[in-house]
């Protein structure tokens, strides 16, 4: 029994191992991709929200607002069906041939623009969270706007918003099975093809949830050194060491 | 020695002018906290500005560094005026950078950066803002450390330091820039009553340097020792101003006189 299951899940063919993780780096790489995406358009995203004009205000209070109502999976196939129909009939109509949308840039695209909003929100609740008499010393010592963003703003955000942007990491590790949809060989189709070829169900689904868990626990050691480097300097509420 | 007394200050046609206020008006919506005021700075005086809660003191010094935007109203820093667009807004950002980048401040809450050191705070603005090499600022951020008592406190988070080491480091950071002028925002007003004495010591030995200060305060007798001119603001003007002689010894308006009675 044991034997068995060694064997199904060897790294070399005929066992499946090896394809479960390639199937794992696949999503940590689609889940990095979109979580730099998120973070990107997260911080420009609350600081357009919080300091920008009203027009700006305004487009960031749609997209975070539509892009959280709407269930990752309906955008994944708004993104990888529609959206590449629309191109294609475009670029047909001016002449240009029809291009295919690989479902790995599809998955880094749609995951985030949906970090993306949520980190709009973490970040700007971060922002909020910093003392305004720090942020108002950098300006009243002639810091540009951008230096005291980077320099003094966001730093001091990023101890409140570690939590926020933790939780978000491993969504975007899971919302990556949101993939298996458009045939995209992340961890969970690979998964379900191994099992389906093996029959192995319990074996294979079973192994999937341990390296999800494991992406986890690794996750969770590197916030917490993240966020211990970023209080550092305050004095620790609880525990937070 | 207080300076009213000192017998060798230039007369003051020859000082230049190191901050002059025209006319100046602040409104927050509908209420108007200054009214019109006039306040010129020279080079090594120091200016005290006293008055009760709400009497727009602290609007005032903010204005200067436009920390407050003026709703009305001259700054000229140094010869330099602030242009502002005719809405009032400032017309450069860059320009009030520049000014800003002369104007030592100190907070009534400190405002020291919590995720930098003490040493940090220092060269923060010399390093990134003004371009001065780093170890340079260093050497020049430890001399100031020590002359405010916190050599051994360099590589301290703000937060593990008492309200009047706070102050004192903010003090070293405002003077870390090299400014051409000093504003202090009720420098001891945060400060438990046993540490206001030390930040006091340090400002005394600021203005007995000769430093251009503009100093907001609740301490009478300290403005009346260092200041060699005072400004009692009441309701968004100046009610009555002079030497700290005149002001705090024969105050002339009656409101003064209630004012100097209450914080007696």
């Amino acid at each position: 029994m044991v034997e068995q299951t060694l064997a199904l899940l060897a790294l070399e063919p005929p066992g499946w191992g090896g394809n479960l993780l390639r199937g794992l780096w696949a999503s940590l790489v689609i889940a990095g991709g979109a979580f730099g995406i998120g973070l990107v358009i997260g911080t420009f995203g609350a600081f357009g929200k919080l300091y920008g004009g009203p027009v700006a205000r305004d487009l960031l209070a749609v997209y975070t607002t539509v892009v959280r109502a709407v269930p990752e999976l309906v955008l994944i196939l708004i993104l990888y069906f529609a959206v590449t129909d629309a191109v294609n009939q475009l670029l047909v109509s001016f002449g240009y041939q029809r291009i295919q949308i690989s479902g790995f840039a599809a998955g880094i695209a749609v995951l985030g623009v949906v970090q993306g909003a949520y980190a709009t929100e973490v970040i700007r609740g971060a922002i909020l969270a910093v003392p305004p008499g720090q942020i108002e010393a950098a300006r009243a010592y002639g810091m540009p706007p951008g230096m005291t963003a980077r320099r003094v703003t966001l730093p001091l955000a990023l101890s409140s918003a570690i939590p926020g942007l933790a939780n978000l990491w491993l969504i975007a590790t899971k919302d990556t099975a949101l993939l298996a949809i458009v045939g995209f060989a992340e961890l969970t189709l690979t998964t379900r093809q191994a099992a389906g070829a093996t029959r192995a169900y319990f074996t294979f689904f079973l192994a999937a949830g341990a390296l999800y868990l494991l992406v986890t626990l690794v996750s969770g050691w590197g916030f917490r050194l993240l966020e211990r480097r970023a209080r550092r300097g305050l004095p620790s509420a609880g525990g937070a060491r | 020695m207080p300076r009213e007394m000192e017998p060798a200050r230039m007369a003051d046609a020859v000082r230049p002018e190191a901050i002059r206020v025209e006319g100046l008006r602040k409104a927050f919506g509908p209420l108007e906290v200054l009214k019109g005021v006039d306040l010129t700075a020279r080079q090594g005086d120091v200016v005290a500005i006293i008055g009760g809660s709400g009497s727009g003191k602290s609007t005032l010094l903010r204005c200067i560094n436009f920390l407050e935007t003026p709703t009305a109203g001259r700054i000229v820093v140094a010869g330099e005026e602030i242009r502002c667009r005719a809405d009032g807004t400032p017309a450069s950002r860059r320009q009030i950078e520049g000014v800003r980048r002369t104007l030592g401040m100190v907070f009534q809450q400190f405002n020291l950066w919590s995720h930098r050191t003490i040493l940090e705070n220092l060269i923060e603005v010399p390093v990134h803002v003004l371009g001065v090499p780093r170890d340079q600022a260093v050497d020049r951020a430890r001399r100031l450390l020590a002359r405010v008592g916190l050599a051994d406190k360099e590589a301290a988070y703000p937060a593990f330091l008492s309200g009047g080491q706070q102050q004192r480091a903010a003090i070293a950071r405002a003077l870390a820039i090299e400014p051409r002028a000093m504003l202090f925002d009720e420098p001891t007003s945060a400060l438990d009553p046993e540490l206001v004495g030390e930040v006091l010591a340090v400002i005394r030995d600021l203005a007995a340097e000769g430093r251009t200060m503009i100093l907001v305060t609740h301490e009478m007798k300290f403005a009346r020792e260092v200041a060699s001119h005072v400004v009692f603001l009441s309701k968004g003007v100046i009610e009555e101003e002079g030497p700290p002689a005149q002001v705090f010894g024969a105050p002339r308006s009656p409101r003064l006189q209630q004012f100097l009675k209450s914080v007696d």
